[in-house]
């Protein structure tokens, strides 16, 4: 056989693999992933703004870690994102793919925000908190309920619906806003009770934030083994896999959907109620601030494991404080930190493939003989794989 | 004589040609199969790429701008934004087979962070206040046809725009040409909804979805780009966009996957946005219930058609899958 | 290398992982001729077309054309050698008219003109005697009218090598004949037809000659004439063996289950089944035979509680109480609840018998996940249960927390079928139990079939080969169009008689 007959055969062929790849090399695949986005992030940040590297990740690990404040800070933030994040897990196991977080936890806030402003001077604080739990869970429930009840009547696409159902809460706040405004005029409803601290949760051994991490880690472990070890956990499972299957032994597929939903809903609305009542004390448009969407990917980058997912959270979460150190730092906008979490979670995206697929390069005889050097002997799909050396692909694309 | 219903057209019109760009280039993007949630980041992206172009073009430019330099050279810029941003996406969801919504939110996360940190870092470096103006390019995409004033309503309604929101009409009108009647559109729709199918009948399945991800990303660009110099002037303001680009995306189930239905749509929707301006007596709380109404139209349309279930209305069928052909 | 071999393939080897699908295989068809390949599920024929259609790219091995050696590296290149293929799964657009699906992928003239192209597809279909409406959506065909799109688009590409992968699994013996003299007018054309199937008969009546497959390995390629079926079938499975399923008399048989006049209608509002009445004995097998979509699936799926049902009756004596219960319009839960013992191996065993991302003990506790009156679940039965199932059926899996997904065809179908008579059943329902498993593992599923039936069991057998239900069954059900057309003794039943009553129906007339 001759060079030439061969070169014809493409250079890389992709074979799904058969065998999971072990533990061990998959994170350290995903571990070089998150340090190659990071120096591409560098390379980016120095190009555009010329600062030192090292000064400027000097700058991001003060912004997340770099006082005591800033790491309660941090940590309080992550906290947020965790427990939603944690909320919708359990719809997207079932294969119900809910972008609606931003909207319930909207909702939440909403319904928080309402107890506080409406009934705040009228209930002593034991019961308005338990007012206020109730309703903000049950204002995530309604939102989130919604559209599950079309996607199991009818396959109405939930995606969708959910995303149209974010957009709904958000002008639902920008219309209280200004029913609620304080003061007149303003269209915003500033800090609630900022006298009183009605509704406000209390400080735990004089940490602020401290009742709000207690309950995400509760949650965190609740659903943890929700989703693993009960009964409902294993339905979702079952359903997220196969419906067919799930109707075959019998379960009611329509009332998982509907149930799952709730719960996701719920879990948002809890959400909502820590973000008004436990750290922001007000609420605006911005009061989620895109941590609805962020919860997707966290989920997804966390495989749906409760237990990841406090790491990955952790992760973007440390990004965002950081870059705003950054920006503040050294005078640049704050979009930064979008920017940066979205680099990142590129390379995490784009590294899964490598885990889950095997690359077949061709034999190592031609490969030496020189024929790799022929880029039209590429079969087209294949020539991207070959040409992503690691960072290139998305830098480029970032610099433009 | 001008009357108010001449008015409030005009405007919706001008309202919608940015949801038109996005929803057009969506319906290319989804007919291939690739469900991109990250529009709303490529026209962020689309948009501040047409006003770098122009800024550095007003300021290297002494005295009056040439009109033809004044419009390609964002135009390129936007386009090429655009492209890149679409590439990422087309690499990741295509060539690595990642998570489509997941890849798309994450597109767009990135691209609504560019947009803001360019265009808020010429606005802080070079702007007057805070905000940066390009009123000089912003005015040779304005044009409009000279004899429009001198028509009254029709004049308004018809010809008072500048030139990009015609492209986007016709640009729409010609991709739903494409897509029913030629052999490309053919095999782009054969592509979204059976992948294997396509491949097996020898079209490249891969370049299908890399080319319309990136033609439809360059399209929903040009809203953007519309959005900036011709709806606002010329004048950046971060998150000045808003949620158009979502818009954008829930037009494209309105218009149940067909660019020409999108082009009424999206007049319908421009109407949705602003109606409360229209309506005389309304008090600002009130004013911000009608903005509302877009969002509460398409969850209508769209549990409307999941009840109907026709088999011409659903989406492509590929929608949101990767393709491998080597599976079994 | 022979003159006039118009393909001719050598040494190919196809790995999938570490599964060997292909090693060392040749073949050579020439002009003009019908080469049938012959091989069991899982012997490799699927695998090597892919490779000459250009789906799956060999590991090692050289093809030729016309005695030169070509690289197919997609299905573009294969058309361009005319080569073409005819899927088993119909690769066809379904909201696309067959028109637009047999001119899909080529080139010229950017506006494609469906008029020309209809005119051609006409042309063709007199040519070779087809009969299509081309401007009809694929989705309002039959299978037979599918499978006549396909064959035209690849004639429509001027392919002068013409693969048929399993072309007649699922055609009525009409349509069957109908294909063939098709065929033979393509080979008088001076075409090269690789035909794939698994049935003798056919491939006596319809080849020139014959290339053996056996588990990946190339066996020889044998003349039509100077063979027979005897010796195909002992080249096919590597030792002689006889179909003979030991069947015992049945005992003890009492009414289990009486199913009177069924209604069902599908999503399109088609009528699926029509006034279908019988009975099913307890300690009897009784077989359903009848062609791929006749209604033994809503039959089935009617029975187990998971088809809305417009009319008709389903009862069921308990053997022991003698309590009749009317399951009709039951779910599976209500079904359950009620004390009956109803079990189902369904045809899609990863798709609705199986969650196939699941391991064995998850798959083993589906049905039995809600005991128990905590809101948790209890693993230690399931997973004594799985341990015991992988044990008596002898499954091949690395352990029991392998997804079922990465199990072979065959050890799914135990693992399913372990599950399914681990619950004690008084009903077994199974649809195509041994579609795609091996003749072991197929004597395995028959005897289990049959050890039940002399438990008391009534068995509910669907299958597809006539000469299986013959031997295995003791009453065979022909349905045709969701119509009953004949209820038989099948230790008296005639294959030809099976034969003809499947095709009885309200269609029979159509397809004339």
């Amino acid at each position: 056989m001759t060079e030439k007959k061969r070169s014809s055969e493409p250079l890389v062929r992709i074979s799904a693999r058969t065998v999971p790849m072990p533990a061990l090399k998959a994170w350290g695949i995903r571990l070089g992933a998150i340090v190659a986005a990071l120096l591409l992030a560098a390379v980016f940040v120095v190009t555009v703004t010329g600062l030192n590297p090292f000064e400027v990740y000097a700058s991001l690990w003060k912004g997340a870690f770099g006082s005591l404040t800033m790491f309660k800070r941090t940590v309080q933030n992550t906290a947020v994102l965790l427990c939603i994040s944690l909320a919708v897990t359990p719809a997207f196991k079932m294969r119900f793919w809910n972008i609606g977080a931003e909207g319930q936890v909207m909702a939440g806030c909403i319904a928080t925000a309402a107890c506080m402003i409406l009934v705040g001077d009228k209930l002593p604080t034991p019961l308005l908190m338990l007012v206020m739990v109730i309703t903000s869970i049950l204002a995530g429930v309604i939102w989130a309920v919604i559209p599950a009840f079309f996607k199991a009547n009818w396959n109405t696409n939930e995606t969708l619906f959910t995303l149209m159902m974010n957009y709904i809460a958000i002008q639902l706040t920008s219309y209280l806003s200004t029913v609620w405004e304080n003061p007149a005029g303003s269209a915003h409803i500033g800090v609630i009770n900022m006298k009183t601290k009605v509704g406000w949760f209390p400080s735990l051994f004089g940490e602020k934030y401290l009742l709000n991490i207690l309950i995400v880690a509760a949650i965190t472990a609740a659903v943890y083994v929700y989703l693993k070890y009960s009964k409902h956990g294993y339905e979702i499972s079952v359903v997220g896999e196969s419906e067919r299957t799930a109707k075959y032994v019998g379960m009611n597929v329509k009332k998982v959907i509907l149930r799952t939903m709730a719960l996701s809903g719920a879990i948002c609305g809890i959400a909502g109620l820590i973000i008004v009542a436990g750290t922001d004390h007000t609420l605006s448009t911005t009061s989620v601030g895109g941590k609805g969407f962020t919860a997707v990917m966290v989920s997804w980058l966390a495989k749906f494991n409760p237990a990841l997912m406090v790491f990955a959270s952790l992760l973007i979460s440390f990004l965002e404080k950081g870059a705003g150190q950054i920006a503040s730092d050294f005078r640049i906008d704050p979009a930064i930190a979008d920017i940066l979490t979205g680099i990142i979670l590129f390379f995490i995206i784009g590294c899964e493939f490598f885990i889950n697929y095997k690359l077949n390069f061709r034999h190592k005889a031609s490969v030496e003989a020189g024929i790799t050097a022929v880029p039209v002997l590429f079969e087209e799909e294949e020539a991207g794989i070959a040409e992503k050396s690691g960072t290139d692909g998305v830098k480029e694309e970032a610099e433009s | 004589m001008i009357s108010p219903v001449a008015n409030f057209i005009s405007r919706a019109v001008v309202q919608g040609i940015p949801l038109l760009c996005g929803s057009t280039g969506e319906i290319i993007t989804e007919k291939s199969g690739n469900l991109n949630l990250g529009i709303p980041g490529i026209m962020y992206v689309g948009a501040v790429s047409g006003v770098a172009g122009a800024f550095f073009h007003e300021k290297l430019a002494a005295g009056p701008l040439n009109p033809f330099l004044a419009v390609v050279i964002p135009l390129v810029c936007s386009l090429l934004g655009s492209l890149a941003m679409s590439l990422i996406y087309a690499f990741l969801t295509v060539t690595l087979r990642a998570n489509q919504n997941v890849t798309g939110l994450a597109l767009t996360t990135f691209g609504i962070g560019l947009g803001n940190f360019y265009g808020g870092s010429l606005a802080i470096l070079y702007g007057e206040g805070g905000a940066l103006s390009l009123k000089a390019t912003s005015d040779v995409f304005r044009t409009a046809l000279p004899f429009a004033k001198n028509l009254g309503s029709v004049g308004l309604v018809l010809f008072s725009y500048g030139w990009l929101a015609y492209a986007s009409i016709v640009i729409a009108v010609i991709a739903t040409f494409v897509i029913k009647r030629t052999r490309i559109g053919l095999n782009l729709r054969a592509v979204g909804e059976s992948p294997a199918t396509a491949d097996a009948a020898g079209i490249n399945v891969t370049r299908y979805k890399y080319g319309a991800t990136c033609i439809g990303g360059m399209i929903a660009g040009l809203g953007g780009l519309y959005f900036i110099m011709d709806y606002t002037s010329g004048i950046w303001s971060n998150g000045g966009f808003g949620d158009r680009g979502w818009l954008a995306i829930a037009l494209v189930i309105f218009a149940i996957w067909n660019p020409d239905i999108g082009i009424l749509g999206s007049i319908l929707f421009g109407g949705l946005y602003i109606i409360d301006i229209f309506i005389p007596n309304l008090t600002r709380s009130q004013q911000e219930l009608f903005k509302m109404l877009p969002y509460i139209v398409t969850v209508i349309v769209l549990i409307f058609t999941s009840i109907r279930r026709k088999r011409e209305t659903m989406p492509p069928q590929a929608l949101g899958l990767s393709y491998f052909r080597e599976e079994r | 290398m022979s003159i006039n071999a118009a393909l001719e393939m050598k040494g190919i080897t196809k790995r999938f992982g570490d599964l060997v699908a292909l090693n060392n295989a040749s073949l050579t068809v020439r002009k003009g001729e019908i080469l049938s390949i012959l091989g069991e599920n899982g012997s490799g024929k699927t695998t090597l077309m892919n490779m000459i259609s250009g789906i799956y790219f060999p590991d090692e091995g050289h093809i030729y054309i016309d005695g030169n050696e070509v690289v197919i590296r997609s299905p573009k290149d294969a058309y361009a050698h005319r080569i073409g293929m005819i899927h088993q799964h119909f690769k066809l657009v379904d909201v696309f008219s067959a028109a637009e699906n047999i001119v899909l992928g080529l080139r010229g003239g950017e506006r494609f003109n469906i008029k020309k192209a209809s005119e051609k597809i006409r042309a063709i279909s007199e040519k070779y005697g087809f009969i299509i409406d081309p401007a009809k959506k694929i989705y309002n065909l039959s299978v037979s009218e599918k499978q006549t799109v396909e064959i035209i688009k690849v004639l429509y590409r001027g392919a002068d090598i013409l693969i048929l992968d399993e072309p007649t699994a699922v055609l009525t013996p009409q349509e069957t004949a109908r294909l063939f003299d098709v065929l033979r007018r393509m080979k008088e054309d001076g075409k090269a037809i690789i035909i794939i199937t698994h049935k003798l008969h056919e491939v006596m009546e319809i080849s020139d000659r014959v290339t053996i497959l056996r588990k990946g390995e190339y066996i020889d390629t044998v003349e039509t004439a100077s063979t027979n079926e005897a010796e195909l079938t002992e080249k096919m499975v590597g030792r002689k063996v006889s179909l003979d399923i030991e069947r015992s008399e049945p005992h003890d048989t009492a009414d289990r289950l009486e199913v009177r006049g069924l209604e069902c209608y599908n999503g399109d509002g088609v009528m699926i089944l029509d006034d279908v009445s019988f009975t099913a004995k307890g300690g009897e097998i009784l077989g359903i035979a009848g062609i791929a979509g006749s209604g033994q699936k809503e039959l089935l799926e009617a029975i187990a509680g998971l088809q809305q049902l417009s009319g008709g009756d389903i009862l069921y004596n308990d053997p022991k109480s003698g309590v009749t219960e009317d399951l009709r319009n039951k779910t599976p839960r209500q079904i359950r609840d009620l004390g009956v013992r109803l079990s189902f191996v369904p045809e899609d065993r990863l798709g609705m018998g199986l969650v196939g991302a699941m391991d064995i003990t998850d798959n083993m506790m589906l049905r039995s996940y809600r005991k128990g009156k905590t809101a948790m679940l209890e693993r230690s039965e399931p997973r004594n249960l799985a341990k015991q199932v992988v044990d008596e059926l002898d499954v091949k899996t690395p352990g029991l927390n392998t997804p079922v997904r990465r199990l072979s065809g065959g050890n799914v179908q135990k693992v399913l079928v372990g599950r399914e008579i681990s619950e004690g059943p008084t009903v077994l329902m199974a649809a195509y139990p041994v579609r795609g498993l091996d003749i072991n593992s197929s004597y395995m599923i028959y005897n289990l079939l049959n050890k039940q039936k002399d438990n008391g069991v009534a068995v509910i057998f669907v299958g597809e080969d006539l000469d299986v239900l013959i031997e295995l069954c003791d009453r065979i059900l022909v349905l045709c169009q969701g119509r009953v057309t004949g209820l038989l003794d099948a230790r008296t039943a005639k294959k030809e008689e099976i034969g003809l009553l499947m095709t009885k129906g309200k269609g029979a007339a159509k397809n004339d």
